[in-house]
């Protein structure tokens, strides 16, 4: 071995600060946190920094307001939660879920903005048998072969949204059609639905890279050269404000109409303003739906939060109730694992969208309503149903899972 | 043919914001010999700066104005305070402590901007179109970056050769002892210089700060793209840099805009989407690559060692 | 070897006694995330001895080192989602096209020198991680979830304690390895190449063979390490081959402390628990973190080893003398 270059007159303190520190680290890091028994732990893994941070914080200030209407206690146990930031990197969600698994002992596993993060984040929970809801995210690949008796989904299977918005757009009688989206999972899920009951022509169909571009003049230039009837896109959180402000600049908003799913909402609206109107979209949930658990959820969120809740903020509001119908259900017991999926999959409890029931995939039949933008009475912009597109509408991949129940 | 010409403005635009930040980088390199990964920190804090001012004082010329001003004091800053204990080291030693300035750097903004990042709204004059050409409509703003960009090579071309200051320039590029064996304030020179670049670097910023969002980490990849930038050109050229720049910006607007096509012969969108950047990307390196093989010191060095 | 009675080999003794019996400590305390975090630090630290080897003995500084993890680690997965699934077929796959990209990547680079080699070792990890995202098949940005571990009939690597200590063992297995290449013939060349690659050519060494070899060892004990990270994470993404990545593992050697043989164990060590330890106390941990890389550089540059050594330097200073190139000189022509 070389011999090594002589240290300059470092002081002791410095070599016994450095050693201390990371012993003291190390110390840290053991000390496990005495897992309580008597409560109900659970983990959100959203995303809380960069552009889509305002997506993480709308599900997290829903997911309080829905624990507050509960009295922070299901069957009589109060409450903990513990949220990390996935920061949309699906090897990080990983890490996060597992930590949340192995180090906090979570009972259940929610949140689960993108699809992707979803992915890389249900091996760990389905090997230690937990609960994992997710509260956005539908990958096509959980609805069908990797269906789990451990994963229920509160929100939709990617591709039904956009299907629903295909069938629209043939009732339109729209012939050509450009898609355009981003290049993971989801965004390749909702371009299938698109396409999957779309009836015309498709004449473009590009992906951008995920989550870096938020330039899309490359991809503009060739829905200009195709001219299109129609554009349908998806370009959820912060690469929504931008596609449509770069929609605008490059002079195609009123030239060709614009179709969206899930760039539209609460949470785009206040950057995206006036660009939104007259850019139609469709949803499982709109906020002027009206059910009661709705009308309070809605008219509670805008007293506390002073802003209109997103279907982010809806479906996080769900996922509480759902885990308390669970907890409920077995009266606080929570070993009783099989008796509280059983109670998950009645789906009885109040949604915010109205009742609707499980698949055998543990992804729900609902309905799809077109929603468009509007100002409300006081000047702020919002979201209102246009009409219902699809009832008790079932994702197409249900036939691959081989849960039976 | 409108096509081409549209993604050849696109490439130009990106190719000219390269250009800003890799000559700061190869100005830095090439004078003082530092490795200086934090160059990106400049980038993301020029952007910070404006878009934060532009939110305050509600005008986008002040903002800008301030984020200038701003990353060219903070680079002034971190030299004084840290960098200038680097000369002479090792790269290794540049490369390490100049990286942990990256992390100090997104903390901070972490800690004093939050997680969230920020926007920078243009005013309305800016979010039109302008007819160019017959048939063909390209943002207006970006045409702006076109022509801020334009002028600030201009300012360079006047300042490095046909001033005092440049004239330093150029020497200590090509040979930095005899810059200090002729009796000239290294120190100041080199803070200059520093400041220069950094100023440069948060330009870039804040010029693409409307089109992208302002993020934490925005810098990290337009710094890689820079350092191969700058060892295409050579490094401490800046008239290599341009040429490299321009380079890079058109064939990486060219992959992303005709590759997927080309390769959408051969293989399903969805595939042809993924290699489609993804060798367009490696386009880039493969370049780099191949010009260090046949001119180890890039294309136009400035030293002659 | 020096004595146990000096501070570094008080910490070499502790540390490995810590590391042996971390599953223990995981039984009594019942936090099994620390077995998690262990196994993590032990293939990371395989990493870094990698790294060493080419940057400590060799003073290769190499910014794509990242590359050869992913590249282990989609030789596993790749194989694992093909099908594949035993461990004698997917870890010699990973150790050897490891061993290719750095012959590869070594032929072009190790013809440059200086900012310019390590722009091209990052050219090229960063060419592996855009191919890796352009593997549309095999998940792309997304990733590719690992169902099945590898399987070595006996061996159980599903099991978190079995696993542990394979990792262990092979770690162990690197050090001596890397002890033995840095003290022979072989080792001594590279280490002069480092200081005077001149003069060691003119005594007769093909010093560019000597540094492939070198390279290319390196390269392949990192694959090694990254087919063990994909079986730990169950996972494999484009993200374990980027730059920044290839950063953290400079960090870890430059930390520990280069040109010593435990020291990049003990920078890995330290590196992951500050990030673990760190980020219970504060989440903005990195503010410290990287002004604290930036004092290692200016002031403790021979890293924690460093330190370690320093504690005893003081004491010993006297007895220190000759510069290395003249020792690994002589050593090299009459061994």
């Amino acid at each position: 071995m070389g011999t090594r270059p002589i240290t300059s007159t470092g002081s002791h303190w410095r070599q016994l600060a450095a050693a201390a520190s990371i012993a003291a680290s190390a110390v840290v890091a053991a000390v496990a946190p005495a897992a309580a028994q008597n409560a109900v732990r659970i983990g959100f893994v959203n995303t809380f920094s960069g552009p889509t941070a305002v997506i993480g914080n709308d599900a997290r200030n829903a997911f309080e307001l829905a624990l507050d209407h509960l009295g922070r206690k299901m069957g009589g146990l109060p409450v903990e939660v513990i949220y990390e930031d996935d920061q949309i990197k699906p090897e990080v969600g990983r890490q996060k879920t597992e930590k949340l698994i192995q180090s906090d002992h979570v009972n259940f596993l929610t949140g689960y903005i993108w699809s992707n993060v979803l992915l890389a984040s249900l091996k760990p929970a389905v090997d230690s048998q937990t609960f994992l809801i997710s509260a956005n995210a539908g990958p096509s690949q959980i609805a069908g072969e990797l269906c789990s008796p451990w994963f229920f989904a509160i929100s939709w299977q990617g591709d039904q949204t956009p299907q629903a918005m295909g069938e629209y757009l043939n009732q339109k009688g729209v012939k050509t059609l450009f898609l355009l989206g981003p290049n993971y999972a989801a965004g390749k899920d909702m371009l299938a639905g698109a396409k999957a009951t779309f009836g015309g022509k498709i004449v473009g169909e590009e992906y951008t890279k995920w989550p870096d571009q938020l330039d899309f003049s490359a991809e503009l230039t060739k829905i200009r050269a195709a001219k299109p009837d129609a554009v349908f896109v998806f370009y959820p959180g912060a690469a929504g404000v931008q596609f449509l402000t770069q929609y605008a600049q490059a002079g195609l908003k009123g030239q060709i109409p614009l179709y969206t799913a899930f760039t539209i909402d609460a949470t785009t609206l206040p950057l995206q303003k006036d660009l939104a109107i007259g850019v139609p979209g469709a949803q499982h949930w709109v906020n002027d739906l009206p059910n009661d658990a709705n009308k309070k959820f809605v008219a509670d969120f805008r007293a506390k939060y002073h802003r209109y809740p997103s279907f982010y903020g809806a479906e996080a509001y769900d996922v509480a109730n759902l885990i308390n119908s669970a907890v409920v259900a077995v009266k606080g017991d929570l070993t009783k694992k099989d008796a509280m999926r059983d109670a998950m999959r009645k789906a009885d409890y109040a949604s915010v969208r109205g009742p609707y029931r499980y698949g055998k995939n543990h992804f729900p039949i609902q309905s799809f309503y077109l929603q468009e933008a509007v100002k409300d009475g006081e000047g702020e912009y919002t979201l209102r149903t246009v009409a219902r597109i699809v009832e008790n509408d079932q994702d197409r991949y249900h036939a691959k899972c081989s849960m039976n129940w | 043919m409108l096509l081409l010409i549209e993604q050849g403005l696109n490439g130009v635009q990106l190719g000219l914001l390269l250009f800003l930040v890799a000559a700061g980088l190869t100005l830095i390199f090439g004078i003082m010999d530092v490795v200086n990964l934090a160059h990106g920190s400049f980038y993301m804090m020029g952007a910070y700066f404006a878009a934060t001012a532009t939110a305050w004082t509600g005008s986008l010329l002040a903002g800008l104005a301030f984020g200038l001003i701003a990353t060219l004091a903070l680079g002034v800053a971190i030299e004084t305070v840290a960098l200038r204990r680097l000369y002479g080291r090792d790269h290794l030693d540049h490369v390490l402590g100049t990286f942990g300035l990256i992390l100090f750097f997104n903390e901070l903004v972490r800690l004093v901007w939050g997680p969230a990042g920020l926007s920078l709204t243009l005013p309305a004059w800016l979010s039109q179109s302008v007819e160019i050409m017959d048939g063909i409509n390209y943002p207006a703003y970006r045409l702006a970056i076109v022509a801020v960009s334009l002028a600030v090579v201009a300012f360079l071309y006047v300042l490095v050769m046909h001033t005092r200051l440049g004239m330093l320039i150029r020497a200590g590029a090509s040979n930095r002892e005899m810059i200090g064996a002729l009796g000239i304030n290294i120190t100041l020179l080199f803070t200059l210089v520093f400041g220069l670049g950094a100023a440069l670097a948060g330009l870039a910023g804040l010029m693409q700060a409307p089109i992208l969002t302002v993020q934490i980490g925005m810098g990290e990849n337009i710094l890689i793209l820079a350092f191969v930038v700058i060892v295409i050109g050579g490094i401490g050229s800046i008239r290599g840099a341009f040429i490299a720049a321009l380079f890079v910006g058109l064939v990486d607007t060219a992959g992303r805009a005709f590759l997927p096509d080309l390769l959408r012969l051969l293989l399903s969108p969805k595939a042809a989407s993924s290699a489609g950047p993804a060798l367009s990307s490696m386009l880039i390196y493969l370049l780099m690559a191949s010009v260090l093989v046949v001119r180890p010191e890039g294309l136009f060095p400035a030293a002659r060692k | 070897m020096k004595t146990l009675a000096n501070a570094r080999g008080v910490a070499v003794v502790l540390v490995a006694a810590a590391l042996v019996l971390l599953p223990a400590a995981v039984a009594a305390t019942g936090n099994g995330f620390l077995l998690v975090i262990g196994t993590r630090i032990v293939i990371m630290a395989i990493a870094a001895v990698s790294l060493n080897l080419i940057l400590g003995y060799g003073g290769m500084v190499s910014f794509g080192h990242a590359a050869y993890l992913g590249i282990g680690g989609y030789a596993v997965g790749i194989l694992a989602h093909s099908g594949i699934h035993s461990g004698l077929v997917q870890w010699p796959v990973a150790i050897l096209a490891s061993g290719v990209f750095a012959l590869l990547v070594g032929m072009l680079s190790l013809r440059t020198r200086g900012v310019y080699f390590i722009m091209v070792t990052l050219a090229f990890a960063q060419m592996a991680y855009y191919v890796a995202t352009g593997l549309d098949a095999f998940g792309g940005d997304d990733g590719l979830t690992i169902y099945r571990r590898s399987q070595f009939g006996l061996v159980d690597l599903s099991n978190k304690v079995v696993f542990y200590y394979v990792c262990l063992a092979l770690l162990a297995a690197t050090l001596i390895l890397v002890w033995r290449l840095a003290s022979s013939r072989f080792g001594l060349v590279v280490q002069g190449s480092r200081s005077n690659d001149k003069r060691m050519q003119a005594l007769g060494f093909p010093t560019y063979r000597y540094r492939l070899v070198c390279f290319v060892v390196a390269g392949m004990l990192c694959g090694l390490a990254g087919a063990l990270l994909a079986n730990h994470s169950d996972f494999i993404s484009p993200a374990t081959m980027h730059w920044t990545r290839s950063g953290d593992l400079l960090v870890m050697v430059i930390l520990g402390g280069m040109r010593s043989l435990f020291g990049p164990v003990l920078g890995a060590i330290a590196l992951l628990t500050l990030e673990e330890g760190l980020s219970e106390i504060t989440e903005y941990w990195q503010i410290i973190l990287g002004p604290l890389l930036l004092a290692v550089v200016l002031y403790a540059r021979g890293g924690i080893d460093g330190l370690l050594e320093g504690l005893a330097t003081r004491r010993m200073r006297a007895r220190r003398t000759a510069p290395e190139p003249v020792d690994a000189l002589a050593e090299a022509r009459h061994a």
